[in-house]
């Protein structure tokens, strides 16, 4: 899943370990979520509960609501966040007309 | 005759009732009103439920047993004919208890109505442990419940669109935007809009919820309705953490958990509060604790219609006869009896269902 | 037991910190609330701590935020960042989020300083993963110093022009700019041109930036038509008509925009009044000349109050600071009126190039009346089509085609949807956007969890607990 980033960071930071979807990353420290899973090659964040389309950030701004994330069984928005060592994240487990579809 | 029936409000209420005309062959024109109207029909919980209804009048009761007995089939019609399907579960309700003292109330309520429904009033009482087998995420302040077999939930928004569409779908004539503001019978019906649109009907039926408040008078109606505000909260789509419906809580065929509501006298405020959310929400928690980390996504107020005895009012007015005012807080549970069983009332045929204890003269002073 | 604040500011963009600035220094219990974890709201996101190869890249209009921030700071006013504002009530009960705990804070005025959103732009795979607002792309190069390596600009407007030149001097030039900006376009904006050049300075900026452009050899593609975006699961090309030809560009990254518009999510949920202004294509609420609203008490200034950049954005919050203090008796009507004649004259400047950039570079017509089969409400996946069929039901408004549809009842609330639903609305029911209306919006206005919510029954908390 974790394939090469259409993005560059262009400035280095210290980097701590984390887990995205029992997919282990090293991201910079207290770097903005979202933007470390994108540059980290994450292409998609979730799928919709209604279709089960792929969805990633879009507005980085935490109005768009398609960067979810669920932490400690809270669904967060990534782009509100901040990496912190150890993090463990994983897609959010909505429930939809598509859950039944498997 | 521009119509055999003028309906005046296009609520849910409304809008069954034009159904069961409209599949009598009968002409209908409904008036609704606009996209700011405070619209019961869109704000309700949802479900189509028989437990606590009728516990002082077991005709209620009865009437609301009739209507989740043929609510399916209503259901599958409609959305059959419009290509909208309603989804509908009818697996049982359960009525959630934190003392022993109100569940034992409850159950000793609930079998005297039983005495007097000859015996048709199919619930069981269940004890925690009991209740945790069909209900895993049940958390331990519950201490029982009482499970009513003949209770379900709808989704009552896809209700009302098949509503709209097979009632256009047969003919149907809905204005929308429209404000009734006067009745009159010089021969046949008249009804006359603030812009100017005029109707004339052989009979006119009232179902405009509030809106009802000033033109029953007219009509010669007493019209005992007040609002009262129940707050509602809706949670993101979660996995399923809850089977049966109760009124704290439903998990709704979207995915998210609908938890309400609150019974609050406020006028025709229909705002929401956060100590009213925050109450929903404790409550909620207190009996499903996993919601603790659930998100609240919407909330919402909606108006019910109560009469001073919360049951229904059906009723032809002395004045116009004809003229027919019909209204309840349970619009969701009584779509199948309005589209179904109503018409025969208001066309006064051999069928028709005995509404007499629905009469408004049941509010006179003595 | 809260003690009560004179004056509470939600954001901490530059109309929120000059505001809290202003008042703090004319002697007012000022508190701001923002969101984000530090100072500088969307437009000067994390200036404090941009490096300075990246305040390079940014350009100096960026890092001219770090003086707001600073004078915030200096200014002593108590700021609570990272507090999400989820419900506004009485006069005034503001219920927040911070850390993972309900908190609530009691304020005598409040000024909604909560900014602007890209406008909602639907065009086919505008939801595939890789496809973002050209604001998100400015968000990732401010916050975290990512910039996108093969992306496509798409609409219209300078905010396009500015991230075009930011990716050419981060050495990561744009694939391609596709604008729907016409001839004629332009030429309807030189109708403003008296405008334009009073803001001479801005548009030399734009000028400037385009030069930039131009030197790198990004291909532009003006008057594009026909715009979508396709790919197996993720953003992969960029097809539109140019010139009567069909052009397809690769590309992994896809940044949208045609505009901003006022953020009215807090506003509303107030019952503020607004209506629909033309010119800035979208609702805007009704203010007087110090920004004060009818809901009283409540002020708005900055893109929140209609699109005005991020200088009009200090000078209005700076005037409404005036006004509270003056409201506060801590300030003559005097001196008020006195201090606040040159901030309406810089006003009058800041705004005079608005004109011709709103007629210039107007919303990408296609975007605005989207096909049948196109989603306009990303949160439930509702298309365009089925808002159509809603108004045939006999659905006025949004509200009763959110309940026939479920258009806007997701997680954004319609944010990225209900200007879409109001404009087919309007369009179908031929009425005017005023006539037709927008979603009601009601708490939360951001999501919080019911155990926080729970927490809060029955007892209210103070922000410094």
């Amino acid at each position: 899943m974790k394939t090469a980033s259409p993005f560059l960071e262009l400035e280095s930071a210290p980097r701590v370990d984390v887990t995205w979807d029992g997919v282990p990353l090293s991201l910079p420290e207290e770097a903005n979520l979202a933007a470390a899973l994108l540059a980290a090659g994450v292409h998609v964040f979730r799928s919709t509960p209604v279709s089960g389309a792929p969805r990633a950030p879009f507005c980085m701004m935490g109005a768009c609501f398609d960067c979810l994330v669920e932490i400690n069984g809270v669904t967060r928005q990534a782009c509100m966040l901040e990496v912190i060592e150890g993090m463990v994240m994983t897609r959010p487990s909505e429930m939809g007309a598509h859950a039944d579809e498997t | 005759m521009e119509t055999d029936y003028a309906i005046i409000g296009g609520g849910v209420v409304g809008l069954s009732v034009a159904w069961g005309l409209l599949r009598r062959g009968l002409t209908v024109t409904v008036l609704d009103g606009d996209d700011g109207s405070f619209r019961a029909s869109r704000g309700n919980f949802g479900l189509v439920w028989v437990q606590s209804k009728g516990m002082n009048q077991p005709r209620y009761a009865q009437w609301s047993q009739d209507s989740a007995a043929i609510w399916a089939d209503f259901a599958n019609e409609v959305g059959y004919n419009t290509g909208h399907p309603i989804p509908l579960e009818q697996n049982g309700g359960l009525d959630l208890h934190f003392t022993e003292e109100t569940l034992y109330a409850t159950v000793q309520k609930y079998e005297k109505l039983k005495e007097q429904l000859g015996g048709n009033y199919p619930f069981e009482v269940l004890g925690h442990n009991a209740l945790r087998k069909s209900e895993p995420h049940i958390g331990p302040k519950v201490v029982g419940a009482i499970l009513h077999h003949q209770d379900g939930h709808a989704n009552p928004l896809k209700l009302l669109v098949a509503l709209a569409a097979d009632v256009r779908r047969m003919g149907g004539r809905v204005l929308t935007g429209k404000t009734v503001t006067d009745v009159t019978k010089p021969d046949a019906f008249r009804v006359t809009c603030s812009d100017g649109t005029s109707v004339t009907s052989k009979k006119v039926v009232l179902s405009a919820g509030l809106g009802a408040a000033q033109l029953g008078p007219k009509m010669g109606f007493k019209v005992p309705i007040r609002p009262q505000r129940g707050q509602v909260l809706i949670t993101e789509k979660l996995p399923k953490l809850i089977n049966r419906p109760s009124l704290i809580a439903r998990q709704v065929d979207e995915g998210g958990i609908q938890i309400g509501a609150t019974n609050e006298e406020v006028g025709l405020d229909d705002r929401v509060t956060q100590p009213g959310l925050s109450g929903l929400a404790a409550e909620a928690i207190a009996a499903y604790p996993a919601l603790a980390r659930a998100q609240l996504v919407r909330s919402w107020g909606a108006l019910r219609i109560l009469s001073p005895d919360g049951l229904p009012i059906y009723q032809e007015s002395a004045e116009m006869p004809g003229a027919y005012f019909v209204t309840c807080h349970s619009g969701i549970t009584l779509a199948a009896a309005h589209a179904r069983l109503l018409p025969d009332w208001l066309e006064g045929s051999d069928a028709a269902p005995d509404l007499e204890v629905f009469n408004e003269n049941r509010f006179a002073v003595s | 037991m809260l003690m009560k604040r004179d004056f509470v500011i939600i954001g901490a963009g530059p109309a929120g910190m000059a505001a809290a600035t202003q008042a703090a220094e004319l002697g007012l219990y000022v508190t701001v609330l923002d969101e984000q974890l530090r100072a500088g709201g969307q437009i000067y996101r994390d200036v404090d701590r941009a490096s300075k190869s990246l305040g390079n890249i940014l350009g100096a209009d960026y890092t001219d935020g770090a003086r707001l921030t600073k004078h915030l700071r200096q200014s002593g006013v108590e700021h609570i960042s990272g507090a999400v504002v989820w419900a506004i009530e009485d006069e005034f009960r503001i219920s927040y989020t911070c850390e993972g705990r309900g908190a609530q804070i009691e304020a005598d005025r409040i000024l909604l300083a909560t900014g602007a959103l890209e406008r909602p732009m639907p065009i086919p795979g505008w939801t595939l993963p890789g496809v973002m607002t050209a604001g998100a792309g400015q968000i990732l190069l401010k916050q975290s110093g990512v910039v996108a390596q093969n992306a496509v600009l798409v609409g219209a407007g300078p905010l396009l022009y500015l991230i075009g030149a930011q990716m050419v001097r981060a050495g990561t030039p744009p694939a391609a700019m596709v604008e729907t900006q016409t001839r004629s376009d332009m030429i309807r904006g030189l109708r403003h041109v008296g405008g334009a050049l009073q803001g001479w300075r801005y548009m030399a900026k734009g000028l400037g930036m385009l030069a930039e452009i131009k030197r790198a050899k990004v291909p532009r593609y003006t008057g594009a038509t026909g715009i979508g975006i396709e790919g197996e699961g993720k953003a992969e090309v960029v097809t539109f008509t140019h010139n009567g030809r069909t052009q397809r560009i690769a590309c992994e990254t896809v940044f949208l925009h045609h505009g901003v518009v006022a953020n009215t999510q807090a506003a509303r949920s107030l019952g503020i009044s607004h209506t629909w202004a033309v010119a800035h294509g979208s609702f805007v609420p009704e203010l007087d000349d110090w920004g004060q609203s009818d809901v009283a008490g409540v002020f708005i200034a900055g893109d929140g109050a209609g699109i005005g950049g991020a200088k009009a954005a200090e000078h209005a919050g700076r005037l409404v600071a005036l006004k509270v203090a003056e409201d506060a008796k801590r300030l003559s009507t005097k001196d008020c009126n006195l201090m606040a004649a040159p901030l309406r004259r810089a006003l009058v400047r800041e705004l005079a190039a608005r004109p011709f950039l709103d007629a210039a570079y107007p919303p990408y017509g296609a975007a605005l009346r989207p096909a049948d089969n196109t989603v306009i409400c990303r949160c439930e996946e509702i298309t365009a089509g089925d808002i159509r069929s809603y108004a045939n039901l006999g659905c006025l408004g949004p509200n009763q085609t959110k309940a026939f549809g479920r258009a806007g009842m997701g997680h954004c609330q319609g944010r990225y949807c209900g200007l879409t639903v109001t404009a087919l609305l309007a369009d179908a029911n031929r009425q005017s956007p005023d006539e037709t209306g927008y979603y009601r919006i009601r708490p939360p206005l951001k999501p919080v969890t019911l155990g926080e919510l729970a927490a809060m029954d029955g007892t209210t908390q103070d922000a410094a607990e």
